[in-house]
This record gives C-alpha cells, sequence and structure tokens, in this order.
C-alpha cells in the first residue's frame, strides 16, 4: 500500500485527529466589519466537507502577520489534516510570504504530482504532496487554504 | 416486512443466478477484465451507472456502421431502416417494464423525464390547457406528496414545480431504519394532494417501497402517482400496469445500456392530455405561423433528433437481461445484498443503512464507518481496486435524517461474484485499523 501511504503520511493521520488550531466553535459571531479580522465559509458539495475559518492580522516585528486562527469544520482526513497542519504554520507568518505560500500550495496542489514541495515554505503542509497525485481529493486538501485566502483578504482590507 | 425468503416476485420454481453463470456472465463484458492499482477490479458501483456486455457495444455500433439515418423524417432507404430500428427499440424496452409501445417516451435519463413531467405539469398550471389538460394545473393550496429518502432528481423538480405555481411540497418521513412512515403518509395525503412521487427502490437504504399501499391512497384521493424507477427496472422484475402508477422514470445507463438515454412511462390517456415540455421539430401536425398542433405521444414528447442509437443499445440490454432472466437476477441480488448487510454489520464500528439483515433489501448497502470519513473509506478500498460510491449519493435530506452528511455505498448486479463481496468485506475490516481509529466498540 505504498501509494495509500504516501497519501495518509503519519503526520496526516495525527493532524486529522488532533486538529490543532483555535476551536471556533466556542467563539462569539464575527461582527460584520471587524478591522483585520476575516472569516470564510467553505463546501466542498462532492462530499459534504465543509469549514468555517476566522483569520486575524496584526502587526509584530515583521510588519503585518497572521496573529492568529481559528476553525471549525467537518470532513475528510485530508480536509482536516490540511486545515490542522495550515493553523499550525500560519500565525506569525507575515502577510506577504502567507500569500506566496498559499500560492506555492495551490500549484503543488494542481500538479498532478509534478512539482516538488518546497518544505521551507510550507513546513509540515510538505506532507500533503502526496495528495496531488489524486486529483479527486485536492479540493479536500484546498479546502482550508481557499477559507484561509478569503479570510486574509477580508482581513487586510479591513472590512469585511 | 417482506422477508428475503419470501421475496415479492417470488415463484419458488425460478432460482437465483449461481456462481458459475455469474462468471460466464462475467466475460460478456470486457471493462470488468483489468486491473487497478495492481489488483482485479471489483466493481460495485453500478448503482450509480453499470456495464455494458458487448452485445449492447456492438448494437450501438452496428446502428451506426449500417443503419444510420433521422428517425421519423425522409423517406430514403436508411431513414426507414433507422426508424424501424427506433421504432422496434421503443417496443422492446416498452415490453421490458409491461407497457405499450405509445406509452414510452424517450428521455435522455430518469432526471430529464422527472423533469419533463414537472414541466408539463408546469405548462398545464400557467394555462396551458384543453384537451384534459386542466387536471395536471396545480394552483396555491394543492400539495405534492415526496418522501424523505428522494434522490435529488425526484425531490428539486417538484420544489421547483411548487415554487412555480404556489403549490406546497410536503414529504412522508422515514423512521430510523429507513422505512417510510406509512401511518404519517396516511395523514399527509388529502383532497389537496395532487401527485404523489416516490422511489420504488432506495438508491440509499436498498429497500423497496410498498408501492400498493401508497398507490391506493393516492388513488382514494384522485392524486396522480409518480415512480421513481431508476433503482428498480435494472434489478428487480417490473411492470407498471401491474403496480398501477400514472407515470414511471427510469434509466439506460444503470440497466446495462449507454448513457444518453432513458425513459418516461405514462399512461396513454394521460400522454396524450399533458401538455408538451419541449416543442419544436417532430412534435407536431400542423403549424403556422401563429401557433402548431401536436402529435399524440411518444412523438409529443420528443421534440428534436433523438438520441436513436442509444435507444437501439438500450433495447439490446433489456434483451440481453430478459434472456438472463429478471427475477433470477433480482434472486441473485438479494442474496448478495445480504451477504453485504450481514457482513459489514459484522465489523465493528460499522453501521448500515437501511433494512436490517433479514430484512427485504436489493443488491445494495450503504455503511458509515465510524471514525473515518466516507472519502477516506472510498480511498483506501480504490487502492484494493474496489470501486464504490463516496458521497451523499444525491440524498442529501436523507443522510440528514441518519444523522450523517456522506456515507459509502457498495451496489451490486449480475455481474457480481460472491468473492467479490468478500473482497469487500475483508477490506472494510481494516479501514478502522489504517486510519488509527481505536475500536469505541460504538456502533452508532
Amino acid at each position: 500500500m505504498s501509494g495509500l501511504d504516501s497519501l495518509y503520511q503519519q503526520l496526516i493521520l495525527e493532524h486529522s485527529k488532533a486538529r490543532t488550531g483555535g476551536d471556533l466553535a466556542g467563539l462569539p459571531a464575527l461582527a460584520s466589519g471587524t478591522a483585520g479580522t476575516g472569516e470564510s465559509h467553505q463546501l466542498n458539495p462532492v462530499c459534504g466537507d465543509e469549514i468555517t475559518l476566522r483569520l486575524s492580522v496584526g502587526v509584530n516585528a515583521d510588519g503585518q502577520a497572521v496573529s492568529e486562527i481559528h476553525w471549525h469544520g467537518d470532513g475528510c482526513a485530508i480536509s482536516m489534516a490540511s486545515a490542522s497542519i495550515l493553523s499550525e504554520i500560519a500565525p506569525g507568518m507575515p502577510t506577504g510570504p502567507f500569500h506566496h505560500t498559499i500560492d506555492h500550495f495551490r500549484e503543488l496542489m494542481r500538479s498532478r504530482g509534478k512539482l516538488e514541495a518546497d518544505e521551507e515554505l510550507l513546513q509540515d503542509a510538505a506532507a500533503l504532496a502526496g495528495v496531488a497525485k489524486y486529483p479527486a481529493r485536492v479540493k479536500c486538501a484546498m479546502l482550508a487554504w481557499v477559507a484561509a485566502e478569503d479570510a486574509l483578504r477580508q482581513a487586510e482590507s479591513g472590512v469585511e | 416486512m417482506t422477508t428475503v425468503s419470501t421475496p415479492v416476485w417470488g415463484d419458488s420454481r425460478i432460482s437465483a443466478l449461481d456462481d458459475d453463470e455469474v462468471r460466464r456472465i462475467r466475460t460478456d463484458f470486457p471493462v470488468l477484465d483489468q486491473e487497478i492499482n495492481g489488483k482485479p477490479l471489483v466493481y460495485l458501483d453500478s448503482s450509480a451507472t453499470s456495464q455494458n456486455p458487448r452485445s449492447v457495444l456492438e448494437a450501438e455500433q452496428e446502428f451506426y456502421e449500417q443503419r444510420n439515418a433521422a428517425v421519423h423524417r425522409g423517406a430514403h432507404h436508411l431513414a426507414v431502416e433507422a426508424t424501424d430500428a427506433f421504432e422496434d427499440a421503443r417496443a422492446t424496452v416498452a415490453r421490458f417494464v409491461g407497457v405499450a409501445d405509445d406509452e414510452l417516451i424517450w428521455t435522455a435519463n430518469a432526471t430529464a423525464g422527472l423533469n419533463l413531467l414537472a414541466y408539463s405539469f408546469s405548462n398545464a398550471s400557467a394555462g396551458n390547457v384543453g384537451g384534459g389538460a386542466e387536471r395536471f394545473a396545480l394552483k396555491p393550496g394543492d400539495e405534492v406528496l415526496v418522501t424523505e429518502m428522494e434522490h435529488h432528481a425526484n425531490l428539486i423538480p417538484w420544489q421547483e414545480l411548487c415554487r412555480r405555481t404556489g403549490a406546497t411540497l410536503r414529504f412522508i418521513p422515514i423512521d430510523d431504519a429507513g422505512a417510510l412512515r406509512l401511518e404519517e403518509a396516511a395523514k399527509l395525503v388529502s383532497g389537496r394532494t395532487k401527485i404523489l412521487a416516490f422511489t420504488h427502490t432506495s438508491n440509499v437504504l436498498g429497500n423497496i417501497n410498498p408501492v400498493d399501499v401508497l398507490v391506493r391512497m393516492a388513488r382514494e384521493v384522485g392524486a396522480l402517482v409518480v415512480l421513481d424507477a431508476c433503482q428498480s427496472v435494472p434489478h428487480l422484475p417490473v411492470d407498471f400496469k401491474a403496480l398501477d402508477v400514472d407515470f414511471a422514470v427510469f434509466s439506460g445507463h444503470k440497466m446495462l445500456g449507454p448513457t444518453g438515454i432513458g425513459a418516461v412511462f405514462g399512461r396513454s390517456e394521460l400522454l396524450n392530455a399533458m401538455p408538451p415540455f419541449l416543442t419544436g421539430g417532430s412534435m407536431i401536425t400542423k403549424v403556422t405561423m401563429e401557433q402548431a398542433e401536436y402529435l399524440p405521444s411518444p412523438q409529443r414528447f420528443e421534440a428534436g433528433t433523438q438520441a436513436i442509437s442509444q435507444a437501439v443499445a438500450l433495447a439490446s440490454a433489456a434483451n440481453y437481461l430478459s434472456e438472463t432472466g429478471m427475477e433470477r437476477v433480482a434472486l441473485r441480488e438479494a442474496e448478495l445484498g445480504q451477504r453485504l448487510v450481514t457482513g459489514l454489520t459484522a465489523i465493528d464500528g460499522v453501521r448500515v443503512l437501511g433494512p436490517a439483515a433479514g430484512e427485504e433489501r436489493t443488491g445494495l448497502a450503504a455503511f458509515d464507518v465510524a471514525g473515518v470519513h466516507a472519502h477516506d473509506v472510498g480511498q483506501y478500498l480504490d487502492e484494493l481496486g474496489i470501486a464504490v460510491r463516496v458521497g451523499h449519493h444525491c440524498a442529501q435530506p436523507l443522510h440528514r435524517r441518519l444523522g450523517l452528511t456522506a456515507s459509502t455505498r457498495a451496489s451490486t448486479y449480475l455481474y457480481t461474484t460472491t468473492d467479490e463481496v468478500d473482497v469487500l468485506l475483508e477490506a472494510v475490516a481494516q479501514i478502522r485499523p489504517y486510519f488509527g481509529v481505536t475500536a469505541t466498540g460504538g456502533k452508532a
């Protein structure tokens, strides 16, 4: 089962169960127009996987950076692990490099396995590289990243 | 509840297809003879789409190689041959489901068939009446009744019809085992009910609904009965006249035929009173710049060039099934359905949707693996060459009612071996350990 093991790496299975990152379910609803914070709900109609992700941007020594991520979701091991890893690597990352990381992750996922993962950029998310060989599962891996990109855009614009 | 030992179609002199016959049948299906990921393909997704025997593929090719022409127009030799082939195909498929030739309308598939009915009723509601069409008209206060287990194809067209006409959509609820709550149905059916639309066998639960009971309820209040026979016509002997329904739909690609062809059955007096849905060429008698008069059924509902070669191929599929014997197919699949539900239920953490082991069920089982998402279940099985369906199977309300967003479905057909079912069962037993889901002992 080498193919399957490359998809479901131990790190992914662990993340799919641990689901690191703040739990959005316990937080009050986001007031519309909250500056510096965005929230996005994404649904995969094929399988019913869904995620709601809230992302805040703050200013640290490097300038504008992701300050925190909370999320709540329901879905397969790939989509949940992807959300968990994302919420672990993003906080503290300056917004410029975070945009770049999302772009690279998307390219990697769409490459059908032809692109090498930039491990420095993706960190643990590089473990999801195996998903690229399973086109039917790319949307699962992308779900949280699409939500994060949308939430980031809102947070940066300062309005909902 | 009828048990499998006395199936509704039962005739004790008829026996199920046996393993040797199934092995011979498999040689007729080229696609089954292949490996996926180095493992023999185990195709358990026939309820989504079935595979085609060589005779069906050849029938379509033979039509294109020797008889291809437009039908019902043109007087040349090929046009006559093509028209004969097209109408012979209709007669064959009509006979297969127990109806007259002019009561069978070709459509693209069952979804198109249900939309044809809903839009024809809509046209009647919009004032396209006369010739008896008023009986199909809906208005505020009228009700359309469906069930909670419907495929989206037998739900959304009615939602939209109600939205357009102001009628109200209601549904017959199911119990936790997925059975229709008939005592609730009896309360819901009233003089306001104009249409009762329900599935013959559920594509998720594998149960067989009591058509006779529901038809009786509808008859008492004069409601029209629409039967979604998409999952029954391929797998059970079905006679729409004996079932006494007004309309029924089914798809060719689920019964060994090609995609792009399906049919609507309607009682002839209803079809000839019903306003057409698609209009245009080939469905008219007289056309002026202001208006048109329409042909009787079936041409009335077949505007434009039809899926001729697909119809011919579907007739070949119906012949293949008839020659094999639908009673024998049904008995075989009932055995496989029981093997599935019994085996799956015995696996820790696996919950099978629908009727319990020992209760009547077709050859399919949808199930939930506790702690493992259906997509991951499907991925694991695919690695072993096992093709199953994962997701909501176009039945979101049903899944929601059963407390799920998705499930995994294994479905059989006349070419499915008992070994294949066992390969699936062995694989499913390994899934929770593989994903590191600790035994909870909890069967949901």
